[in-house]
């Protein structure tokens, strides 16, 4: 019974293995070959993007995906950071866009749901129904009105256009809301008999519970945003304005081991964020739960 | 003062900016968009109803990009919901490396996009390494994104992209359920897979629902994974929605536009609805 036992455990501990190791893969392929030359790059790749430059360089007949360089070279970066003023305008406008939408979502949300929270009422479940159904939405729904309001308002093909209806998504509104409403009823009472008002016992009570929350959700927006594609393609017409992103994929076919360095370099933030506050992401991700209620 | 009219002005206080918004930037302009889907054109606003939805039911890459998307959501959110609780359920055995695991899971979240699709290009490119590995095992090439594979390409990156988040709210599902329940059922010898669908679907069932619709909303973003792969006019069997309404930007036909985005709605809370009502059914004698 135990052999049996172990058996089995061995064989589920070896398909998660497999599994893992396939979801890393990506990841790890693109860092390590940003440490690649461009002559490496084309050599085990030329095939695929067959490279411009394809006269002066050895081209293999097979492809090769390779995990370890030859000579770890700084060489893409280098041409990432100093010769290519470019990439890192870019990764520029990913920030003003992303970073605005994170801090005013959140916000804007966090004031909400405290509204959700302390007030029912028949006409305020049906507004938060309506919500989430707003929040199921697909783009394919919503950008067409956004378009429409951002050309009235005059601010298309400005960063606005992609920030302002960013600010007023209603994810982080039925997020924010479910953590709020698990916050004990007596301890909102305790304060107001304490004869604080609401907007103190939204600051100083409220907001200190939910902190962890708030984090979570910031995390979990950033990322949304920092990979947009559909909103900058529609309403940033300008090349020069549009996130990185977006600029990433247009990237020469010339230039893949750039693009692997810019990847990495892109992937940075949202490392950082993960390795720092990966269980505060797990948790807002749990706390979702169900849509309902 | 009587105190419904000061709680109706203090909720409202809190509401309002958010309410104001949502008013400004979706509602208003969602409302501008079905005016526009019922009128002959914005130069010309005679109210002509169903006329531009009947135009883009006959409308051919209106209705490719529709089955594209239907035929692809109906694989792979199904897909989603159930290898997401697979995962879920592997990681419940006691293993060693089980954290690592589930970082290793939840590690395609923050990888941007492009970056993705390079890797997936060298993969799946006619010159590729699958098709190289194909040739050394003697077998024929197949050009996977340009022919009807393409779906099945995007499937398995909508797939690795997505599962470690709905592993994760399938985590906490799981250890949700009461204890005492399942102690019971071992002490009456229940078999696991009794356990899995009497007592562990059931509590799950709210879950499901959850990770159903969250995979249907992420099914629609996939466009983005596959106009980095292939542009703006891709091989027809990945010719999605989002690209029909991004081309048809391109000719700012309003009323085309409109139609699709009103259609496009109409759908989803359908959709909605009809889960939500199998989850009442499914779930109804447990508390959520």
């Amino acid at each position: 019974m135990r052999k049996k036992r172990l058996i089995g455990r061995t064989a589920v501990f070896i398909t998660s293995a497999i599994f893992a190791i396939a979801f890393l893969l990506p990841t790890v392929l693109t860092i390590t070959n940003s440490f690649m030359t461009q002559s490496e790059i084309d050599a085990n790749y030329g095939q695929v993007f067959q490279s411009a430059n394809s006269g002066s360089t050895f081209i293999s007949e097979q492809v090769n995906l390779k995990f370890i360089p030859d000579k770890v070279s700084l060489s893409q970066y280098v041409r990432v950071l100093f010769q290519s003023p470019e990439y890192l305008l870019k990764f520029w406008n990913s920030v003003i866009l992303t970073v605005p939408i994170v801090i005013l979502q959140v916000g804007v949300a966090s004031i909400a749901a405290y509204g959700f929270t302390r007030w029912r009422g028949k006409v305020r479940a049906a507004i938060f129904f309506f919500y989430v159904i707003l929040m199921l939405m697909p783009y394919q729904v919503t950008l067409v009105p956004n378009y429409l309001v951002s050309r009235w308002l005059g601010i298309l093909n400005t960063r606005w256009a992609i920030i302002l209806p960013g600010a007023f998504a209603p994810f982080s509104v039925f997020l924010l809301t479910k953590y709020m409403r698990r916050i004990p009823v007596s301890l909102i009472e305790a304060a107001k008999l304490d004869g604080a008002g609401e907007w103190q016992i939204f600051t100083k009570v409220c907001l200190p519970q939910c902190r962890a929350a708030l984090y979570s959700i910031a995390i979990l927006v950033f990322i949304d945003y920092w990979n947009m594609v559909e909103q900058p393609l529609i309403l940033l017409a300008d090349a020069e304005k549009q996130p990185l992103s977006v600029y990433l994929s247009q990237i020469n076919v010339g230039e893949v081991g750039v693009a692997f360095a810019v990847a990495t370099i892109y992937m940075i933030p949202t490392l950082l964020l993960f390795l720092h506050g990966e269980e505060y992401l797990v948790e807002g991700i749990a706390h979702q739960g169900s849509v309902k209620g | 003062m009587n105190a419904k009219v000061l709680d109706l002005m203090h909720s409202m206080c809190f509401l309002g900016p958010s309410l104001l918004g949502v008013l400004v930037f979706f509602i208003v302009p969602f409302g501008v968009v079905v005016y526009y889907s019922l009128i002959r054109s914005n130069l010309n606003p005679e109210f002509v109803f169903l006329d531009n939805f009947k135009a883009l039911l006959h409308n051919s890459s209106f209705i490719t990009a529709a089955k594209n998307t239907a035929f692809f959501s109906a694989v792979a959110v199904p897909l989603a919901v159930i290898l997401g609780l697979a995962l879920a359920l592997l990681l419940e055995a006691r293993i060693p490396l089980k954290s690592q695991f589930r970082t290793f899971f939840l590690s395609p979240m923050m990888v941007p996009v492009a970056s993705v699709v390079l890797i997936w290009q060298v993969i799946f490119n006619n010159n590729g390494v699958l098709n190289s590995l194909i040739t050394s095992l003697g077998g024929n090439t197949v050009d996977w994104l340009n022919s009807d594979y393409g779906p099945l390409v995007v499937i398995t990156l909508f797939l690795w992209k997505n599962l470690g988040y709905n592993m994760i709210l399938f985590m906490s599902a799981l250890a949700n359920i009461p204890r005492e329940l399942l102690e019971v059922a071992d002490v009456e010898g229940a078999s696991p897979l009794y356990k899995f669908f009497a007592i562990k679907l059931r509590y799950l069932s709210p879950t499901v629902l959850f990770v159903a619709i969250l995979s249907l909303i992420n099914s629609f973003k996939v466009f983005r994974e596959v106009y980095l792969l292939t542009g703006n006019y891709p091989y027809e069997s990945l010719y999605t929605m989002q690209h029909f309404m991004n081309n048809t930007f391109a000719s700012l036909d309003f009323q085309k536009l409109s139609a699709a985005a009103v259609l496009m709605a109409v759908v989803m809370v359908i959709i909605i609805a009809v889960l939500f009502k199998i989850e009442d059914w499914f779930g109804k004698d447990v508390e959520g």
